[in-house]
């Protein structure tokens, strides 16, 4: 293709056909290139769908590298910051990466599916990357997003669509594990994984059977009230699950133009997954020192007074001083608070007590400025027993 | 782990690793030195390369080394002797007479044109006291751009001497500091032959022609050698390049510095982010608590240190410093003297240069961009014999000549070209010696390709990597490392990749030393 990249039409994913049909709204957006849709219906019915039934999200543009080779397992050691050595085969870890000053370049998952056979998944492109850190090792990176179509069904119901479709050996799956399972001839990987804070499943295929298995599937749930979910109700769930979006929520340090942008995995609220035990890895030198005491900046979860989301808000200390941003805010149906996911100057821990959000709210198109109170509160805000329950409850 | 018996191990005994560990070991450190090879020297060596004649078989004049150093390490007293200083420079040429010059203004010879002379000598004096700047700079550890004070007193003192130059010369020096040597010498001078041997002088020992950007800057680096604190001439030490290192040798071990010949290092190890010592090519580990590489910074920290142990982000800095070498060494064994036209016998002892105007520099340095050699390369002749009676039997001679431009890697593959090059070479230098040819006994062709596996320099590179404006000081070889001082803590570097590059200079190697010196007081 040698058109300029604006004239080139975003690519249809393998379940294209089945997401065009069932897509009444006609909005779609640009995901890796691909064409990824907002919303089917509506997104309160999807967003509801998503925490009392089941939804299928398609999740095919995710950016997938296989990574393999006897040398994986010290490269990956290199590659992240969190002790890859622990993750065994038929397991997935959520990991960050960063670059040489410390600041994370993405966030994603690992599945282990060999000894020496890695599968990374990500938001983001970043073969040069990962290409250039494996300077010095016997081990072999290749993009291999095309060679997979993937699902997200997520949702209470979740448990008893896979059943109903047959896939029984995934009662003893527990949560970031993942099976093979036999489907029409052919194999699956089911991994207990997702976006949405509650028990689900992602499902990933080869292309040739993605319009099959769109199409099992939809029958299996029919009666577990499954529907299709686009991204919009995708980002009501994941930030009542308190997960971080890059672009969203912290620049990609490759991104950012401006150095200062960049953010580290401890400023992220991401400490828990850096290991200094286990050998170098790149950014330790700097995270050491950061660990000395410089980090600027944390991240918290915040429940806000009243039910105007806090989109893109400035926080106060004492409704004078600028403390911090809003970066995620909703007001959450399922826990009937107003929250917000906030980035804070580090080191203001005497003044959470007096923490003010400015709120700009158009009321039919007359805008008016709130300044209300809001406490820091653990995340996730939304964390339901059956997320981790194993064997998950039929329904 | 094994108990820690060396302060410092000195990997490479190239000029450097020997002035490096000879000033650590005047610190009271205990120093091992281990070289790949069976004798000292490097890239600054003196070897037999037929039966009865010897050769330097890379660096062949001596014009950088810092006298300071020396003075310092008693050079003379561990047997240095000079066999000639203040050689000329002659420019070869067919169509008109040869032109020499000399660092002593009055010796220069030949027809100058009118008026010439005079701008000649405007242009050097300026040069020099730009070269000055540098030289400075050269003699300490470049700062880091950060806060501390040290660091700011160094920017503001460097700051400091290029305004102290005055307003006339602080405004020239910026303005051509980034320029080509081409475009200066057609503003400054008018003789081909002059501008021709000075283009080469600029260009020699990198990949560029004269019309690329950075070669005044590269010019500078070599005439910090006219620098009021440096030697000033051109000097051939008795018995060869490799004789001064033979001085160093005996100098550092005299101060106490243990040096182990044949003995190839295999791996730097390190434990937690600090280095513990060094793996040798038998299998033998031997701690230290600092390990100095005078290897070049792509081999130690990509092959000895290794990539695991450092970032990706410097990874990529260090593995795109251009390392490809252009300079070939060519050696005659000749039975009787050549007859260069034109050329008096006090000149024959000089340095010959083969390069008669710009244009033709420039033709010779297309080639390497596409992978070929220069089929009229230019060429830097000596026949040090004429001086030193300890390189050839009596009445005979070895012609050693630097040869530019020939690739590392040549396009349609080195094997059955290297004796068409070399043929080539000699077919070149017959042009301006016709009877050589016929007295010619024995040759010896080292393409950058055979330095580097001769004498361990990655693409047989010069300067252990590309020099210029921005590989040059607080950015060589990358910023980052630029302080001798490398990520893993207790590893440095001290040869030609590091500030201030190559040539036989000494410099880097005593700056290293004061680096490391630094961090191991609290
Ligand atoms: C063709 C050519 C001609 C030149 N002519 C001149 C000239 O006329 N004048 C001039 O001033 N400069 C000249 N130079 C440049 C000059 O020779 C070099 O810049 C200088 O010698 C570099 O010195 P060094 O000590 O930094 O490194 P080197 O001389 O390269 O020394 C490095 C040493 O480390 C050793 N080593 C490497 N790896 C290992 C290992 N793993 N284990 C143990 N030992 C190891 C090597 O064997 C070598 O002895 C020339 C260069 C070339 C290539």
């Amino acid at each position: 293709m040698n058109e300029p990249h604006y004239l080139q039409p975003l690519l249809p994913t393998p379940f294209h056909s089945r997401t065009q049909a069932a897509c009444c709204t006609a909005l779609w957006s640009g995901w890796a290139g691909y064409q990824s849709a907002r919303c089917y219906t509506h997104v309160e019915f999807e967003y509801f769908a998503a925490r009392n039934q089941a939804t299928l999200f398609d999740l095919s543009p995710m950016i997938k590298y296989r990574i393999a080779g006897s040398d994986s397992l010290p490269y990956l050691n290199r590659l992240m910051t969190r002790d890859v050595g622990k993750l065994a085969v038929g397991r997935v870890a959520y990991t960050v990466w960063c670059n040489d000053v410390g600041k994370v370049l993405d966030d994603g998952t690992l599945f282990r599916l060999d000894d020496n056979e890695y599968l990374l998944c990500a938001q983001d492109r970043h073969l040069p990357w990962l290409q250039d850190s494996a300077i010095g090792f016997d081990l072999e990176v290749e993009d291999v997003s095309e060679r997979f179509a993937a699902l997200a069904l997520q949702g209470p119901t979740s448990y008893a669509i896979v059943q109903r479709m047959g896939f029984d050996d995934l009662m003893s799956l527990r949560p970031f594990g993942w099976r093979r399972v036999k489907y029409r001839g052919a194999e699956l990987i089911v991994s207990r994984t997702g976006f949405s804070g509650d028990l689900g499943y992602e499902i990933w295929s080869a292309p040739d059977q993605a319009e099959s298995l769109w199409d099992d599937l939809m029958a299996a749930g029919a009666d577990f009230g499954l529907m299709p979910m686009g991204s919009d109700a995708l980002e009501l769930l994941r930030i009542e699950a308190g997960y971080l979006l890059p672009n969203a929520d912290f620049m990609p340090a490759d991104h950012a133009t401006r150095a200062s942008r960049g953010r580290s995995p401890f400023e992220l609220g991401l400490g828990w997954l850096v290991d200094f035990n286990k050998g170098h890895f790149v950014g330790r030198r700097a995270l050491q020192a950061e660990r000395a005491g410089s980090g600027r900046y944390t991240f918290v979860g915040l429940d806000i007074d009243g039910n105007k989301p806090a989109h893109e808000s400035l926080i106060y200390h004492r409704r004078r001083e600028l403390i911090g941003h809003v970066t995620s805010a909703m007001w959450s149906p399922t826990c009937k608070r107003n929250i917000a996911i906030a980035e804070l100057q580090a080191g203001r821990e005497a003044m959470l007590d007096d923490l003010w959000v400015e709120i700009y709210l158009k009321k039919e198109l007359k805008w008016e400025k709130l300044m209300v109170r809001c406490r820091v509160v653990p995340r996730p805000f939304f964390d339901p027993p059956r997320r981790l329950a194993t064997p998950p409850a039929a329904y | 782990m094994k108990s820690v018996r060396y302060d410092a191990i000195v990997v490479g005994g190239g000029h450097n690793g020997l002035v490096c560990a000879n000033y650590l070991a005047r610190a009271r450190q205990r120093v091992l030195l281990l070289e790949a090879a069976d004798q000292v020297g490097g890239a600054a060596a003196t070897e037999s390369f037929a039966p009865g004649f010897r050769v330097s078989s890379c660096a062949h004049l001596v014009y950088l080394f810092d006298p300071s150093i020396s003075a310092e390490l008693k050079l003379a007293d561990h047997g240095l002797v000079w066999s000639a200083v203040d050689l000329p420079s002659v420019a070869l040429s067919q169509e008109r007479a040869v032109l020499s010059i000399s660092s002593d203004p009055t010796l220069s010879a030949g027809e100058w044109m009118s008026g010439e002379h005079k701008r000649f000598d405007a242009l050097m004096a300026r040069m020099t006291r730009f070269a000055s700047v540098l030289q400075n700079l050269y003699t300490r550890v470049p700062p880091r751009l950060r806060n501390r004070r040290g660091d700011i007193v160094a920017l503001v003192q460097a700051a400091w001497r290029i305004r102290r130059l005055g307003r006339d010369d602080m405004r020239e020096l910026l303005r051509i500091a980034g320029m080509n040597i081409a475009d200066l010498l057609d503003d400054e001078l008018n003789d081909d032959r002059l501008k021709g041997m000075l283009a080469f002088d600029a260009v020699l020992g990198t990949r560029l022609g004269p019309r690329a950007p950075n070669t005044v800057f590269t010019w500078l680096h070599r005439l910090v050698s006219r620098a009021p604190a440096a030697h000033g001439g051109i000097m051939h030490p008795l018995g060869g390049v490799g004789a001064l290192c033979d001085a160093l040798s005996r100098s550092a071990q005299a101060a106490g510095v243990e040096i182990r010949t044949g003995a190839r290092v295999e791996s730097i190890m390190c434990d937690a982010d600090r280095v513990t010592g060094v793996r040798v090519a038998d299998g033998e580990e031997i701690g230290a608590r600092q390990v100095i590489s005078n290897a070049d910074p792509q081999q130690t920290l990509l092959s000895l240190l290794g990539a695991r142990e450092l970032d990706t982000e410097f990874v990529r800095r260090v593995r795109d410093v251009p390392m490809a070498g252009t300079a070939a060494k060519l050696h005659l064994a000749i039975d009787d003297l050549p007859t260069f036209v034109g050329v008096d016998p006090e000149q024959a002892r000089g340095r010959l240069v083969i390069a008669p105007n710009i244009d033709y520099v420039e033709r010779a340095s297309n080639a390497i961009k596409y992978g070929e050699y220069a089929p009229q390369p230019v060429i830097e002749i000596t026949i040090p014999s004429l001086h030193d009676s300890t390189l050839a039997p009596p009445g005979k001679h070895v012609l050693s000549a630097i040869v530019q431009y020939a690739p590392y890697t040549l396009r349609a593959g080195w094997g059955a070209h290297r004796d068409e090059f070399a043929d080539c070479v000699i077919a070149v230098l017959a042009e301006y010696a016709p009877d050589l040819p016929d007295k010619i006994v024995e040759r010896q062709l080292l393409l950058p390709v055979d330095i580097e596996q001769r004498y361990g320099m990655t693409g047989g590179h010069w300067h252990h990597g590309e020099l210029g404006l921005e590989r040059f000081w607080m950015w060589r070889p990358t910023p980052g490392a630029a302080q001798y001082q490398m990520p893993v803590e207790g590893l440095f570097l001290c040869g030609a990749g590091c500030h201030p590059g190559g040539g036989v200079m000494g410099l880097a190697g005593r700056n290293a030393a004061r680096a490391v010196l630094a961090t191991a007081r609290p």
